[in-house]
């Protein structure tokens, strides 16, 4: 058996950011199914959110009610509020530590405007922020290695607990096929979004649910999992994403008539309108058949910038299209559509990252969660642009400390070892047993699409009794799916099995949660219930799994300084 | 129609490695990780390599392609199938033991770049705030930092198929990432570091890693860039910067390399305009007694050679 004071899952900005805290005194394990500088906080581009003031005023007041306005009122206000305050703070560590920002010319970090933010608070590094930081964080991880140690390629199957308390995980080397557990006084999750649930997704391939239904599993409840951001513009098909930066430097967008549709949903702010509104607007183009050629597309235009200025202000974005789509867009417009982006809900924890397991605020000891994966909940219904990556890094440093002060004063737990690798080698040898008849890869497919088509965007009663039906009829079918590869070595095939399992799973609570929340806010859209319902909803909602079936509960919004408005731009 | 050409290897199974040969009609617009996910997913589960982002921002999905590093993510498929050739191959990266099929083992890439001491180093406290840096300075790590550890230019340096000590392409653009670094304050010991052998002086400039670099930070130039701050900082006492002396002076004069001086036997490849841009300041550490960088081939036109030094004025 493996042991460590503290054992984190996932390397991603919140995994690093948090062993960087515990390793200031206890021994760390830092397991990730991919090397850390392969997570995918490296694909984010626009920015990291904070009020330094360096290029205009900017307080965090403001900063605070931006987020909670961008949230449609959902976000717990005082978890904001400790957020937003210690932004400068962790910022200007993670230029201590080496990050490389872009610069003013008087040599300070430099900010850009970004939807939904009132000031210019985007603090990047060019186009790449989360490269950044993640391989910032990467290098003072191997800087202390003596206390760190990383497990890259291992997968995370299980949590343990155990009377309460949480006493390890069970994992498994995915180059050997080895399970062990692996011991520890606490366990931080920082496992990352869910946005590969949804067929066509900004997210990268490991984006598959794992935290969040481990805890799931071991009788945790899911928070606000209904809300799902979904990015106007991720490339046709693929799901890459095209930052907003296309659209603030001038581009259009058509429909298939090649009509800038945005005059009729919004025409003050026309294609710079905030995310959801022009994602609900590109889907109801292309639902009443205004698709271009009748598919699900939207034409980014960016034809009439003009190759000087397409080069000088968005050569990434020419690049991407060029390699993933073959598309030029100097001469030829850019297929897109909305794209499963963010995931608002996940593992409920209160502001230092202490996982909750019910409505009351009951902490499970020893486990703590932090990063996309959680709900703290400070993005509330829908996160404003450059306010994750903050997140990640905030509270990944808060839990980390959390996780520190905990196993100080804990002692390892008492873990039945041969039982709990029983239970995933039992999961394995039945993944094996099975009869063959299903291709997980059609089971896949039909998930990622009924998601889409009725989880999606645009939601109501009926789609999404229907999509809840049609995914329980695939967990049946995923008992009997067809497996080619029995080996131990390196075998990419199980783990992607597995993962379909958790998404599976993912995708029944996100749906559930949906149809109970009979109101639109956010980044949750009900067609028969198209206004946001204050008295009713203003609420979290909390999900779980009985012997009947899926449970929902609910708690109370934390409101401090900001009380509920209407959402308008 | 065309042909994957896929070397496939599972020691589970059998010893040695095998070629494969899958037939698909490549879709429009598809990347070569589409093809691999759709024979993976419909066609043979067992089929391995690595993959995430899928947006030649993770690092994880290179692989050969027809005998070169590239990324399968960023590569169009059809792009692929040159000269009518109807056949693709796919290899797993090299100078790294394979794990299975396209998977290989990075152990030893990521000894190299924990070798550079890949942190910044710097005593002092920092201020309340953050340190200052201006664009300029941020400018010459810009490219650097752009690397995200893909191994392409690793799998095909010439130098490392026959010297597994070298650092690699790699780990020298991570050194030059904090050698070029205004807050960083290690230089001197960086560069001596890096001049011991297996250090920079052993590439031999064959600009193989630029090409197969998927992003800027086109490891030569930062290796270019850390020969020159071994130059000024005058850390010299090593075997390729000894080299290097008679080098620029055998080509000051016949513009070629005097071949019993300088065994040509360690040298290799070359790249002309790479080196000449080296030259001036080669040769300004020449008359300061200092030691200039290496070169590798003959150069055919004498001439045009002491044209060039003499246009540096040197
Ligand atoms: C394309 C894109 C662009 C974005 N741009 C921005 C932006 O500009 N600004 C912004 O603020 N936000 C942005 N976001 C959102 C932001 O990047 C993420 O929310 C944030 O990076 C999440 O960080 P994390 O540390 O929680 O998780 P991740 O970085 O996703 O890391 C998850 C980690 O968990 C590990 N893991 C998962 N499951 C397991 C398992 N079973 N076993 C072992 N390890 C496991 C993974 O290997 C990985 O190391 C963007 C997101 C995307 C997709
Ligand atoms: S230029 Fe140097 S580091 Fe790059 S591939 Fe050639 S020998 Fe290797
Ligand atoms: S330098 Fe380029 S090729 Fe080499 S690892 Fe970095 S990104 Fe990949
Ligand atoms: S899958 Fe990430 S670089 Fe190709």
């Amino acid at each position: 058996m493996i042991k460590h004071d503290v054992l984190i899952v996932g390397a991603g900005l919140a995994g690093m950011r948090a062993a960087l805290e515990v390793c200031k005194d206890l021994d760390v394990g830092l397991l990730t199914k991919v090397y850390p500088s392969r997570s995918h906080s490296g694909a984010a581009q626009g920015g990291i959110a904070a009020s330094l003031g360096n290029s205009e005023d900017d307080s965090w007041e403001e900063h605070m009610f931006d987020t909670i306005k961008g949230g449609d009122y959902l976000s717990d206000q005082d978890a904001v509020e400790e957020y937003v305050k210690a932004a400068p703070k962790v910022i200007y560590e993670l230029e201590h530590m080496g990050c490389t920002f872009s610069r003013t010319e008087d040599g300070k970090i430099a900010q850009r405007s970004f939807g939904g933010h009132s000031k210019p608070r985007a603090c990047f590094s060019a186009d790449r922020t989360g490269h950044a930081i993640l391989h910032a964080l990467h290098e003072q991880v191997l800087k202390n290695a003596k206390s760190i140690k990383i497990y890259s390629e291992w997968y995370m199957h299980q949590l343990i607990v155990e009377d309460g308390r949480c006493g390890g995980v069970v994992v498994s080397n995915i180059r050997t096929g080895e399970v062990e557990v692996i011991h520890a006084k606490a366990v931080v999750f920082a496992t990352g979004g869910y946005g590969r649930v949804f067929q066509i997704t900004t997210n990268a391939f490991a984006g598959t649910a794992d935290g969040a239904i481990a805890a799931f599993r071991a009788g945790i409840p899911l928070e606000d999992s209904e809300f799902v951001q979904f990015h106007p513009s991720g490339l046709y098909r693929q799901g890459i994403l095209f930052s907003e930066a296309a659209r603030g430097e001038g581009g259009y967008l058509l429909n298939g008539k090649g009509e800038r549709f945005m005059e009729q949903y919004a025409p003050s702010r026309m294609e710079l309108a905030p995310r959801d509104i022009v994602a609900r607007a590109e889907q109801s183009e292309i639902d009443a058949g205004r698709g271009v050629d009748g598919k699900d597309i939207i034409h980014l235009d960016l034809r009439h910038l003009g190759e000087a200025r397409i080069m000088e202000r968005l050569p990434q974005i020419r690049q991407l299209g060029i390699d993933f789509i073959g598309v030029d867009c100097v001469t030829d417009p850019l297929p897109i559509q909305p794209s499963a982006h963010y995931s608002m809900g996940g593992i409920p924890t209160d502001m230092f990252g202490q996982v909750v397991i019910d409505e009351k605020g009951t902490p499970m000891k020893g486990f703590f969660a932090a990063g996309e994966c959680a709900c703290v909940s400070v993005h509330g219904a829908n996160r404003l642009g450059t306010n994750s990556l903050l997140e990640a890094t905030v509270f990944g440093e808060r839990t980390g400390r959390s996780a520190l002060k905990y196993a100080r004063n804990a002692e390892f737990s008492k873990v039945n070892e041969s039982h709990e690798k029983a239970r995933v080698l039992n999961q394995v040898e039945e993944i094996f047993q099975r009869d063959g008849s299903e291709s997980y890869n059609d089971i896949r497919n039909e998930m990622k699409e009924v998601m889409m088509a009725k989880c999606g965007v645009f939601r109501d009663a009926e789609k999404l009794k229907s999509c809840i039906a049609t995914i329980q009829d695939l967990k049946e079918r995923y008992k009997k799916g067809k497996v080619t590869d029995k080996g131990q070595l390196f075998n990419t095939e199980l783990y992607e099995i597995i993962e379909l399992g958790n998404m599976l799973e993912m995708a029944e609570i996100i749906s559930t949660a949906a149809l109970a929340r009979q109101e639109s806010r956010g980044g949750h859209f009900r067609t028969d219930f198209p206004k946001r319902d204050d008295k009713d909803f203003l609420k979290h909602s909390l999900v779980s799994r009985n012997e009947s079936g899926m449970e929902l509960k609910y708690k109370p919004v934390v409101i401090t300084r900001y009380q509920p408005k209407e959402r308008t731009y | 129609m065309a042909k994957f050409r896929i070397k496939r290897y599972n020691p589970e199974k059998q010893a040695e490695p095998y070629y494969e040969e899958f037939d698909y009609d490549i879709p429009e617009g598809a990347t070569l990780l589409d093809c691999l996910n759709h024979l993976k997913w419909n066609v043979d589960g067992t089929l391995t390599y690595r993959m995430s982002c899928r947006s030649a921002i993770c690092g994880s999905c290179a692989m050969k392609g027809n005998g070169h590093a590239l990324l399968a993510c960023q590569k169009q498929a059809a792009h692929l199938l040159k000269d009518g050739s109807d056949t693709i191959t796919i290899e797993p990266l090299g100078n790294m033991p394979v794990i299975k099929d396209l998977a290989t083992d990075f152990q030893q890439f990521w000894d190299k770049v924990d070798q550079v001491k890949p942190y910044l180093q710097n005593k002092e406290k920092p201020p309340e705030r953050e340190r200052q840096q201006s664009p300029q300075q941020f400018r010459k790590i810009d490219d650097a930092t752009t690397c995200i550890m893909c191994g392409a230019c690793y799998s095909d340096c010439n130098v490392l198929e026959v010297d597994k000590n070298f650092l690699g392409p790699a780990a020298l653009a991570k050194a030059q990432r904090f050698v070029g670094d205004s807050r960083d304050q290690a230089t001197r010991d960086r560069i001596k570091e890096l001049s011991k052998p297996g250090g920079m002086w052993d590439c031999t400039h064959c600009g193989e890693c630029v090409e197969r670099c998927p992003k800027p930070a086109e490891p030569f130039y930062r290796i270019k860039e850390l020969m020159a701050v071994g130059l000024e900082e005058g850390v010299t006492n090593n075997v390729g910067a000894r080299h290097a002396l008679s080098f620029v002076k055998s080509v000051k004069h016949s513009g070629r390399l005097n071949e019993s001086k300088i065994p040509i036997e360690s040298m290799g490849y070359f790249n002309i305009k790479g080196l000449l841009d080296l030259v001036p300041v080669g040769l300004r550490m020449l008359l300061k007694m200092k030691i200039p960088p290496i070169i590798h081939k003959p150069i055919d036109d004498a001439k045009d050679v002491r044209r060039i030094f003499e246009e540096f004025g040197e």
